[in-house]
């Protein structure tokens, strides 16, 4: 019963952060994971840090991970499921893939906090 | 409960290599590996943009070795089949509707404390946008969205 009143709360944050992925993640990788690492673009520290401190963005990058988090759970957890036909391992997975996630976003509030 | 009696054809683990349309669909599941890498890699990047400036260059450098770039390219791959299969599906979950709806009055059963009773309601009918609409409108937000990141870091 708690399963079933749980499950719908999953969905919605499977779909949140299937928006938000959707939206923000093609140019953040573009962004911090290619060009800046690769010097095609210089962003001044003290300007990263300023933006990055402050209260709205480190509100909306919380929310952006815990999301993203929660989403990349729940489809993984479907894909060990069907894709590897893991129907035994059910408990585990669900355990290792929310449980992955829950640990994820309390890591993440204390990172936000902590700037 | 006794076990189904009824004969199950045994599917191989590895269904999904035999179409193009099965591929596809793992590819898109397996999008959420480098959802979860990402968050992870955003993750860390805070921390160290909050540590000082030689952490923030520390995590650069280590972000531009050669396995990380590989890594983010094959990422930045996967989230775009992302984005581009989650904004297909949208206009299949959700009905969109434009300035040419209009709310009706209409009845609906509903149970209270148990009696079946009939309640009075609206419904919005009508001006219902197309798929293709909608689908364009989310890459314009994804354009605006992407344009504001890059100013908002460049600056």
């Amino acid at each position: 019963m708690t399963k079933r009143r749980i499950e719908p709360i999953l969905w919605l944050l499977f779909s949140g952060g299937g928006v938000v992925a959707a939206v923000f993640l093609p140019i953040l990788i573009l962004l911090f994971g290619l060009a800046i690492p690769l010097g095609l673009l210089q962003p001044d520290y003290n300007h990263l840090h300023a933006v990055v401190s402050y209260w709205l963005t480190r509100l909306v990058l919380l929310g952006l991970i815990v999301l993203m988090l929660f989403h990349a759970a729940h489809r993984l957890r479907y894909t060990l499921h069907d894709g590897l036909q893991l129907k035994r391992l059910d408990k585990p997975i669900e355990v290792l893939c929310y449980g992955g996630a829950l640990v994820g976003s309390v890591v993440t509030l204390l990172i936000v906090l902590s700037i | 409960m006794s076990a189904p009696t009824t004969y199950r054809q045994p599917v191989s683990r590895l269904w999904w290599l035999k179409k193009r349309t099965y591929l596809m669909f793992v590819l898109r599941e397996l999008s959420s590996i480098f959802v979860a890498w990402f968050a992870v890699f955003l993750m860390i990047m805070i921390f160290a943009i909050g540590r000082g400036e030689e952490s923030y260059r520390n995590f650069m450098n280590w972000a531009g070795s050669p396995v990380v770039i590989v890594i983010n390219v094959v990422a930045l791959a996967f989230s775009i089949l992302h984005t581009v299969t989650w904004f297909a599906l949208t206009p299949q979950a959700m009905v969109v509707r434009g300035p040419g709806s209009k709310q009706v009055p209409a009845k609906k059963e509903v149970t209270v404390a148990g009696r079946r009773m009939t309640a009075a309601t609206v419904v919005r009918v009508g001006g219902r946008m197309p798929s293709g609409l909608v689908i364009a409108s989310q890459y314009v937000g994804l354009a605006v969205v992407s344009a504001f990141i890059v100013w908002l870091v460049l600056q």
